[in-house]
């Protein structure tokens, strides 16, 4: 029987070790099963880490579709990450993040055509209160009921889901449109638009949001009383009850939170790179985040890294996929080996691996038959 | 407008970039040619018939051209990109095959304008080099229609539909009229996938229509799922944009099947010879881009003859699939005696025709 023993004191080294080793393997094990499939494995990583970002012929376009591709990841990804260091789990941004954006494209659609530098700001105010509306759902629901919150947030995604296409083949329907499903195109409502700030860098607002929300996690999370709350609460629950945190409370803000701010990178996306309300306007950003928040060990800084990271996997896959004929579903496959070896490297860097004969009476928190 | 005027001239640099990419793709002969799919290819429906399309293109023209292909694409931000990441590698044909590709398609159009778009099923063009393409998918309906009226014993229709827009409420109308044209009792019961493709979706609709009743299962969803289910629980079943009988030999009466090849063909020689120009077109069954695959034996002879005959009559064009005497669900008049439906007046349609029952939800 395996047994995994806590370290008292992690090694410095390999903390920040593990993520560039997980890399180093993934491209192992990955190049193993390109040539596995036929391709050249050296040419495909080079595609997958290399070309989108420095080369001649696809960098200038590709670098600033990471930050297109990794801004909506980063900003909910950090949204999550406050609910998750306190134990709230929501797992809902999906839905919050497309009632975010049917609320904004509402906004946009109400007003238009009025040419009005107030839609644009009111628009963020609807996305973020629509995000913050269908998280309030399971926050309201968990403490009055004491539901659920994984259960409850995710299943709200189902409903959400149910609502964009009902809004994009109904009520939000482009009158313009010949009958086909699809909203108005937001980027040519000057008004509505998220364009790029400046040209060719990929930014829009939703970059800037992003890097707002980093730096006010940061702060959150490092400096304010609110912030060691919710680390308290989330280690120690019993502890945090006597310091005076108040749960019910707790619940309702980091839902709230990471709901506003799937709302907002909705918002951004749906007036921006998505242009318009369409039956699959999700594209699974807000679960991709799950991923990207516990990628970045749940610290913002880290989170801006893994989405990034995860951004350059994405960008990356396709130009391996059409230039070597990879499919899909060998990209996914990478993509996961990528996961894998991060967190199987983390718990090795936290864990002792020992051999036991007989069941251990130490403290061991996980067993492995 | 400072905003837009960069964008303008970052639309410049990028077009000069294109081109001078094309030049240098033309001076080593293979002429690049991208698809982007929604879904994966091996779906057995509406990726793996464009793929297959593509597969044929590439068969045709050897080494004149290469093809490349990225599957799975979501539309919206992610089809732009691959779409301007194709157009960088030197791609001068790219082919979008959703609907709702359209938006980001005419963007990178504007951006590359050497470059020639081809979008299926897309409404929107916006640029002198964006070309549209679709099927007239409802005339396969007419055909399975009467195949459906002839052989339900229960009376009872069920059709498994993707979203409420008008090319699959032209689908649900057509197989409903002709199957009451040779069957005045034959019922259809609708089910709303709101879905293209979800097998277990698919497969819970199927199972739901023949807990009902229905013995004859239509979809116009992409997975072989309610094949299967018709296969297991006794019932039948179409093909959906391939010939799917190697999953439910037993179920699979026909199949409507998307044939692109012919289109993808044409239209890459075009651009080969340089008289490329973006064009709509709506073919079906008379140029041969909507087939109707092999009947199974268990579709008796003389119903065989009678499909045959409705093909004919839809190839040779005198007979139209909607043609009037046709009301309404709610019994209002939508052609009068001999009245035929022009395109626009199917592109409008978002409605039931008298008989079926239910609503369309909104």
């Amino acid at each position: 029987m395996l047994r995994l023993d806590k370290r008292p004191t992690p090694s410095k080294f390999w903390n920040y070790a593990t993520p560039v080793t997980a890399v180093l393997l993934t491209m192992i094990a990955g190049g193993i099963l390109f040539a596995l499939l036929g391709k050249n494995p050296f040419e495909a990583i080079k595609l997958i880490f290399w070309d989108p970002l420095f080369s001649e012929q696809f960098a200038s376009y590709s670098r600033p579709q990471l930050l297109v591709k990794a801004g909506p990841l980063i900003l909910i990804a950090v949204g999550l990450s406050i609910g998750f260091r306190a134990g709230i789990w929501n797992i809902g941004a999906e839905g919050q993040y497309i009632i975010g954006a049917l609320c904004a494209a509402g906004v946009a659609l109400a007003f238009y055509p009025v040419e009005s530098w107030l839609v644009f700001p009111l628009m963020i105010l609807g996305g973020a209160f629509g995000g913050w509306l269908w998280a309030m759902i399971p926050a309201v629901l968990k403490t009055r009921f004491n539901t659920n919150e994984i259960l409850v947030s995710l299943l709200l995604v189902y409903v959400a889901e149910k609502l964009l296409a009902a809004a994009a083949t109904g009520f939000m329907r482009n009158p313009d449109g010949a009958g086909f499903p699809g909203s108005r195109n937001l980027s040519q409502y000057p008004a509505a638009a998220n364009n790029e700030i400046f040209v060719n860098t990929g930014l829009h607002w939703g970059g800037v949001a992003a890097f707002i929300a980093v730096l006010f996690t940061y702060i959150l999370l490092q400096r304010h009383l609110l912030g060691f709350h919710v680390q308290l609460a989330g280690q120690a629950p019993r502890a945090a009850r006597f310091a005076g945190v108040a749960p019910a409370r707790l619940v309702v803000l980091c839902l709230g939170l990471s709901g506003a701010f799937a709302g907002l990178a909705g918002m951004f996306e749906v007036a921006g790179p998505a242009r318009q309300i369409t039956i699959d306007f999700n594209a699974g950003y807000g679960f991709t985040a799950i991923i990207v928040a516990f990628l970045g060990r749940l610290h913002p800084v880290g989170i801006v890294l893994a989405g990034l990271l995860l951004a350059l996997t994405y960008i990356g896959g396709e130009l391996a996929q059409f230039m070597l004929n990879l499919p899909a579903a060998a990209i996914q496959v990478f993509q996961g080996m990528l996961l894998f070896f991060l967190l199987a490297l983390d718990v090795l860097s936290n864990y002792r691996v020992r051999l036991a004969r007989q069941p251990a009476k130490t403290d061991a928190k996980v067993e492995l038959a | 407008m400072k905003r837009r005027q960069l964008l303008a001239s970052s639309a410049a640099a990028l077009g000069l970039a294109a081109t001078a990419g094309t030049r240098a793709a033309l001076a080593q002969s293979p002429m690049k040619v991208g698809f982007i799919y929604v879904g994966a290819v091996g779906d057995f429906g509406w990726n793996y018939a464009h793929d297959q399309a593509r597969a044929a293109a590439q068969e045709h023209f050897g080494s004149a051209i290469e093809t490349t292909f990225v599957e799975s694409v979501p539309e919206g931000p992610d089809a732009e990109r691959v779409m301007t990441q194709m157009a960088l590698s030197g791609a001068q044909m790219i082919f979008a095959t959703s609907f709702g590709y359209g938006p980001a398609l005419n963007a990178t159009a504007a951006r590359f304008p050497d470059v020639a778009f081809e979008h299926a099923t897309g409404y929107i063009q916006e640029h002198p080099n964006v070309s549209l393409y679709n099927a007239r998918f409802h005339e396969g309906r007419a055909v399975i229609g009467t195949i459906a009226g002839r052989m339900t014993q229960t009376n009872k229709i069920g059709y498994i539909a993707a979203f409420p827009i008008a090319e699959v409420l032209m689908g649900i109308n057509a197989a409903y009229l002709h199957a009451k044209k040779v069957n005045p009792d034959a019922e259809m019961r609708v089910v709303w996938a709101f879905t293209w493709g979800d097998p277990a979706l698919e497969a819970a609709a199927a199972e739901a229509l023949i807990d009902q009743g229905c013995d004859i299962i239509m979809q116009h969803t992409d997975s072989t799922a309610p094949l299967l289910v018709a296969q297991d629980r006794g019932a039948l079943a179409f093909g959906q944009a391939s010939d799917m009988s190697s999953f439910a030999p037993e179920a699979h009466l026909t199949a409507i099947i998307d044939n692109w090849a012919p289109y993808y063909i044409q239209r890459i020689q075009a651009k080969l010879d340089g008289t490329w120009t973006a064009g709509n077109v709506w073919p079906g069954l008379a140029e041969g881009e909507v087939l109707i695959a092999p009947y199974n034996d268990r579709v008796p002879a003389e119903v065989q003859a009678e499909a045959d005959a409705m093909i004919a009559a839809i190839s040779s064009g005198e007979y139209n699939p909607f043609t009037g005497p046709l009301n309404k669900q709610d019994g209002s008049v939508w052609l009068e005696e001999g009245q035929v439906a022009d395109d626009g007046m199917l592109w409008g349609m978002d409605f039931y025709l008298e008989g079926i029952e239910g609503d369309i939800p909104s």
